[in-house]
């Protein structure tokens, strides 16, 4: 077995390992901490595949933003794991059965001689010297110009979609817009009344109130 | 490659609405709540531009542009007019219902827009990726939709299920088309099907992952046995939503099974028209029957869907171009019927009060006289009563079968037609027959009662004179199918 056949098994029981205890974590932190660790195996099985460009993108943009920023979220919300978790064992068994018996058929399907894997065989070395952004960069901007261009649409929406389903304004709030307090005027803050004069205080009714006091 | 060799034009309709759309998503922050109505209307103007551009830079044969991942043929424009229109209808019904729930925002139109703009993706794509990121596209914005009524748990709840199952969904579509670019070593939808005419890819690879694109393909359509999200979305959404999920997506998810299926692998229709014919029958027959044990009107519609799907997918599995112009007929005809028949629903919803329980319809003949005729002519074409568009659509799908000499497919769909006419004529039944139980009267917009009022008697002269749209689309098909 060669060097790189030993670190394709060892990487693959990594994740296998890692990916099984996102889902049966209890803690929440622990499971996002594994996924984590399942983001860096793939990424190391994508170096393997000398897809440099890829792996180092997988590590800055998954590990490096997008899983802290849910570890920040996981730890900012207090969740109730056990009652999320209810019923999890009670449904396993079934659950493991469907997803033994699709990989076996999968499995069969895949392995058996019709399927013609040896066909494929192993697709040559790159050519020392040629730059893996290089080309990538001058694919997606010219071949794949327009799903680059439609996945920035997807992250426009994104941005849409999340600032209409979280942003509100607070009914309790006492934010007073500092232009407006500025620009108060006198006369709409007081109102000075003109009136006349109904009855005049009568002095010996003010004096018995007191002895009564 | 430069600028030049781009040849932008049969993209233009795209384009536009993109750049519409943001303008719309800038502009609308200087509205104000009370003057939302400026957004509405630079939206239906868009929507009506976007179908100018449409007709007018149609071309009756096939063009293909940005390396051939964008295709431009008949039956993309017939299509997208047809959902430009869609749309339009369904944001007129909406508004007063919108307005009322404290709904009516700059992010309805634009969010609306968005998914307009993935189904214009994925009835254009000629490609996988760009077949997949269209859906992702329309997805993302439907799930946004639903739960855009924040405080309503059952809305969020709906919103949550679809997003789970979506995503299910799409997992087990790149997995299949995975596969197929394994075998074929393509992703490109005519390079797959020239190699698999050519007889060059592994035939049990691309078996295997065209199990799961047609998987996928019945999620997102809401066929069994993947339907179990439909009826759960169509209830929990505010009905505005509901109609707006039930709409315009149909009619894209169809020719994006016709991209995927007949264009990519068309070679191996034998393989794909034995899963199609199992998730037809289990639909028209779960759908219909499920339908009658409803009281929830917005149920009982979600089941009727899933029961027209399995008619829609009879014409598609028959393999010919005049299964697939009846195919595209049907799903015509079934986003008509839809749209008049929630439209009638939001008609009698206002504010405080959901029109969506079978008794709510209760009596609605005494009440407003017009409004129940528009029902009964949905119901009746639902059911494919002569002389209505639904009964000349079920006629070609059964057509298209007995053509390919699946007889006992085509008596067991009349079979199941029949049961479904219970259900369909209950409701006829509530509102003729059965005492008024809602008095309170019944308010519409104005151009909501026009448009609603057209697009009800358009059931009755489409079942009349359906050559016209029928010729279309078969003239469509033929064009766009090179293979045919």
């Amino acid at each position: 077995m060669s060097f790189s056949a030993v670190l394709f098994y060892i990487l693959s029981a990594i994740l296998l390992v890692s990916a099984f205890r996102v889902v049966t974590a209890k803690n929440p932190v622990h499971a996002a901490l594994f996924l984590v660790l399942a983001f860096f195996t793939s990424a190391g099985h994508w170096l393997l595949l000398e897809a440099e460009f890829l792996a180092i993108a997988l590590v800055l943009v998954y590990v490096g933003a997008v899983m802290v920023l849910f570890l920040f979220v996981v730890m900012m919300i207090d969740i109730n794991i056990e009652k999320l978790r209810a019923g999890f064992w009670r449904h396993f068994p079934v659950a493991a059965t469907v997803g033994i018996v699709m990989m076996a058929e999968m499995i069969l399907i895949i392995a058996s001689p019709e399927a013609g894997l040896d066909s494929f065989g192993q697709a040559a070395p790159a050519v020392a010297g040629v730059s893996n952004v290089k080309q990538l960069g001058l694919q997606i901007y010219t071949t794949y110009l327009y799903p680059f261009e439609l996945a920035a649409v997807v992250l426009l929406l994104a941005i849409v979609a999340a600032i209409a389903l979280t942003m509100r304004k607070r009914k309790d709030t006492k934010f007073i817009d500092p232009a407006v307090q500025i620009a108060v005027r006198r006369e709409d803050r007081v109102r000075v009344l003109k009136m006349d004069v109904e009855k005049a205080p009568a002095k010996d009714a003010g004096s018995s109130e007191q002895q009564q006091a | 490659m430069n600028w030049a060799d781009l040849h932008l034009m049969p993209a233009l309709p795209e384009i536009f609405l993109l750049s519409a759309l943001s303008v719309i998503l800038v502009l609308d922050l200087f509205v104000s709540d009370a003057r939302r109505g400026i957004t509405y209307l630079l939206t239906l103007l868009t929507l009506a531009v976007c179908a100018g551009i449409q007709i007018a830079t149609s071309v009756p044969y096939v063009t293909t542009t940005f390396s051939g991942m964008f295709v431009d043929d008949p039956l993309a424009d017939i299509v997208k007019v047809g959902m430009y229109g869609f749309t339009a209808i369904v944001l007129v019904f909406t508004r007063q219902y919108m307005a009322d729930r404290g709904l009516f925002k700059g992010e309805y139109f634009t969010l609306s827009l968005f998914a307009l703009l993935g189904m214009n993706v994925m009835v254009s794509a000629s490609h996988f990726l760009t077949l997949y990121i269209g859906l992702e596209l329309l997805s993302l914005a439907l799930y946004a939709l639903i739960a855009l009524n924040r405080d309503s748990t059952s809305s969020t709840e709906a919103a949550m299920k679809f997003f789970v199952l979506g995503a299910l969904s799409s997992g087990l579509l790149l997995y299949g088309m995975s596969m197929v670019y394994g075998a074929t070593g393509s992703l490109d939808i005519v390079q797959i099907g020239k190699a698999i005419q050519g007889g060059s890819g592994n035939t049990v690879l691309l078996v295997f992952g065209l199990v799961f694109i047609v998987a996928g393909l019945s999620f997102k359509l809401g066929a069994v046995p993947f339907h179990m999200w439909v009826p759960d979305v169509y209830q929990g959404s505010p009905t505005a939503i509901t109609l707006m999920v039930g709409a315009a997506p149909k009619l894209a998810a169809l020719v994006f099974m016709i991209r995927i299926l007949v264009q990519g692998m068309g070679p191996m229709v034998g393989d794909w028209q034995g899963m199609l014919v199992i998730v037809a029958v289990l639909s028209m027959a779960i759908g219909n029957i499920t339908a009658i044990a409803q009281t929830n009107i917005k149920r009982m519609l979600a089941y009727s869907t899933i029961s027209h799907m399995g008619y829609m997918l009879l014409g598609l599995l028959a393999g010919t171009a005049q299964g697939y112009s009846a195919a595209l007929f049907y799903a015509f005809s079934y986003v008509l019927m839809t749209v008049v028949g929630f439209g009638i629903l939001l008609a009698l919803s206002r504010a405080g009060f959901e029109c969506e329980r079978l008794e709510d319809l209760k009596g609605l003949n005494g009440r407003n006289s017009w409004y129940a005729l528009l029902m009964l002519l949905t119901m009746f074409s639902m059911t494919g009563i002569p002389p209505l568009v639904g009964f000349y659509a079920k006629l070609v799908v059964i057509q298209a079968v007995v053509d390919i000499g699946m007889f006992w497919l085509a008596v067991f769909a009349v079979l199941m037609s029949l049961i479904g006419a219970f259900y369909y004529l209950r409701v006829v039944k509530h509102m003729y027959f059965d005492e008024v139980q809602d008095t309170a009267p019944i308010v519409v917009r104005g151009d909501a009662k026009l448009v609603l009022s057209l697009s009800g008697l358009a059931l009755l002269v489409l079942g009349v004179l359906p050559q016209g749209l029928l010729e279309l689309c078969l003239e469509a098909m033929r064009t766009s199918l090179a293979a045919l």
